[in-house]
């Protein structure tokens, strides 16, 4: 059977191999501090294996096989959180090709070079539907080994495409994509666990008890929009959806509407985020989205992509409402 | 209630553009103590709560495939592609590449498109072009203003509404990491990007329609402007500049 931490294991060594490669990459001006952030990363991945298996075996004694203490792992996380948070991680000169040499390449390989990228997702959807009860996966988690399936084969499919014979290089290409984003990267996993660390702490116990004094009665459309705008409206205010996101659910997404309302928690959650997104068309601290366009656009008006998305993003976060109140219950 | 503090300092470390790796971090730490945590339960409640979100970060398996793919050419192969719809109208042309940013967005490919990437270099100038063409004269700074905000929204909505259809993506992958570590839940990514389907099309018939109508709304303040400076409307075909476009488009 196939786990899900043979994954976590294979991204933790992906991460460790790109750390060293970029500890050796003097273009980066920051490469040893860029290389502890990456490699600490990698590290975190086989180290909370452990973890997880000390809470398996917490609930039931003898199910799961070696444990870590979660502690260390605590500090390491804070530990990469001081490193991405003052800057210490930076991203040397991509090693790449040329531009007359992409554009050659793209010539002689057309529409082909799309091919392994519909690997991904093909793959990933096969091992989700049909062999998720196969028992070759551990189960719940066909999709993420799928995943991972896919992306090994989307990468022999796109070294077969394109001819390459060095594994080197996709690595390489990987690693500026990733310095590329920085820790931008790590964002939605430390939100999740800022979510973790709000349910732990009692914060949705804590608006819940608010909102069910401001919301009369038990009515399950207000709720619906309470949850909806308010990730619309935090998302205007932070201009991050993923942000807005751990607060609303931990608030009002899961107490409120899955726990007390029994909505079907895939269509409120993913709706729920969708409405943050509506959210970060309509605002000026979505800062990359809306604001770097202008510029990059040379307008006049910084405010007028904006203003072009506005009407779309209200639209939307009423098609969200909708739907949510029709289809989740 | 004095939990709440911690969403308060998420706010305020969004609000005043603080690094947000670092607000996630200090809102965190705040938040565990306030709820009576002790600095060691603090430790292990980061140290838990990551352990069990790692599929979040699972998406940066994809990076190594689309940077060989990119380094072969994927980037400029997309460009070619969307030069060939050099003759569409305005409107027109921004719908189907709001329409094939959404596709693309939602096979995982979200970086062959973006402001610097397309927006830039290809949709602006070939919008600006065909507007040109269909009202028959070089568009006044306004206009070539909307033309131009346009051009990044159709990006902008096709990237937001069509990424959470993959699902390897950061959205889609906090969603199960937060709720299964959190609720102890066995929520597939699947099941979520099923549910990101309706609003997907939602977004392309929104502003899609949108867009179709910036065609008539162009031709009706081009007209306007004509009259307002009483000068007879300009005929000749700007076909310099649509030669651009498309030479644009190659690179």
């Amino acid at each position: 059977m196939i786990k899900v931490e043979w994954l976590y294991w294979l991204i933790g060594l992906i991460f460790v191999v790109m750390a060293l490669q970029m500890a050796a990459d003097r273009t980066n001006p920051k490469r040893w501090t860029s290389a502890a952030f990456w490699g600490l990363l990698g590290l975190t991945f086989p180290y909370g294996t452990g973890v997880v298996n000390a809470e398996l075996n917490a609930a039931k004694p003898g199910s799961a096989g070696w444990t870590l203490p979660a502690e260390p792992l605590g500090v390491a996380v804070l530990a990469l959180i001081v490193l991405a948070g003052f800057n210490f991680i930076g991203k040397g000169v991509p090693v790449t090709t040329t531009d007359e040499r992409r554009q050659a390449s793209a010539a002689r390989l057309g529409s082909k070079l799309f091919i392994p990228a519909l690997t991904i997702p093909l793959v990933a959807i096969v091992c989700a539907s049909f062999l998720d009860e196969s028992g070759l996966f551990e189960t719940g988690k066909a999709t993420l080994i799928g995943l991972g399936l896919g992306c090994i084969a989307a990468l022999a499919v796109g070294m077969f495409v394109t001819g390459e014979k060095k594994i080197s290089v996709p690595i390489h290409s990987g690693r500026s994509m990733l310095e590329a984003m920085g820790s931008a990267l790590l964002l939605p996993q430390l939100l999740a666990v800022l979510g973790s660390i709000f349910a732990v702490a009692g914060v949705g116990t804590q608006v819940g008890t608010i909102v069910n004094d401001v919301l009369p009665g038990n009515s399950k459309y207000l709720a619906v929009i309470a949850y909806c705008v308010g990730m619309f409206l935090f998302t205007v205010i932070m201009g991050n959806a993923f942000a807005a996101f751990p607060v609303m659910t931990a608030a009002i997404g899961w107490p409120v509407l899955i726990q007390q309302m029994h909505g079907n928690e895939a269509a409120v959650l993913a709706i729920g985020m969708l409405a943050g997104f509506s959210g970060t068309l309509c605002t000026p601290m979505a800062a990359n989205f809306n604001i770097v366009p202008a510029s990059l656009l040379e307008l006049k008006d910084q405010y007028g992509p904006i203003k072009a998305q506005l009407p779309t993003g209200i639209a939307l976060l009423v098609c969200n409402i909708v739907i949510m109140a029709l289809f989740a219950f | 209630m004095i939990v709440l503090l911690g969403v308060l300092v998420v706010i305020l470390g969004f609000v005043t553009r603080r690094n947000p790796v670092l607000v996630v971090g200090v809102a965190g730490i705040v938040t565990g103590l306030l709820g009576k945590l002790n600095p060691q339960e603090v430790l292990a409640a980061f140290g838990k709560s990551f352990a069990d979100s790692r599929s979040v970060t699972v998406f940066a398996i994809v990076l190594p495939v689309i940077g060989l793919l990119e380094r072969y050419g994927l980037r400029e192969q997309a460009r070619t592609l969307i030069g060939r719809l050099g003759k569409l109208s305005a409107g027109r042309f921004l719908a189907v590449y709001l329409l094939i940013r959404q596709v693309t967005a939602a096979f995982g490919l979200n970086s062959i498109g973006g402001p610097a990437q397309t927006v830039r270099p290809l949709v602006a100038p070939m919008a600006e072009a065909a507007a040109e063409r269909t009202t028959g004269g070089p568009l006044p700074d306004r206009l070539r203003e909307k033309v131009r905000s346009y051009s990044a929204s159709s990006d902008t909505v096709g990237l937001f509404f069509g990424e959470d259809c993959f699902i390897a993506i950061g959205s889609i992958l906090l969603i199960t990491g937060f709720v299964n570590s959190t609720y102890h839940q066995q929520l597939e990514p699947t099941e979520l990007a099923l549910w990101a389907i309706p609003l997907a099309l939602c977004a392309l018939v929104i502003h899609g329609a949108r867009l179709l109508l910036l065609d008539r709304k162009l031709e009706r303040e081009m007209a306007l402007h004509a009259a307002e400076n009483e000068l007879p409307l300009p005929h000749q075909a700007t076909a310099s500049r649509t030669r651009n476009g498309s030479e644009e488009a190659g690179k």
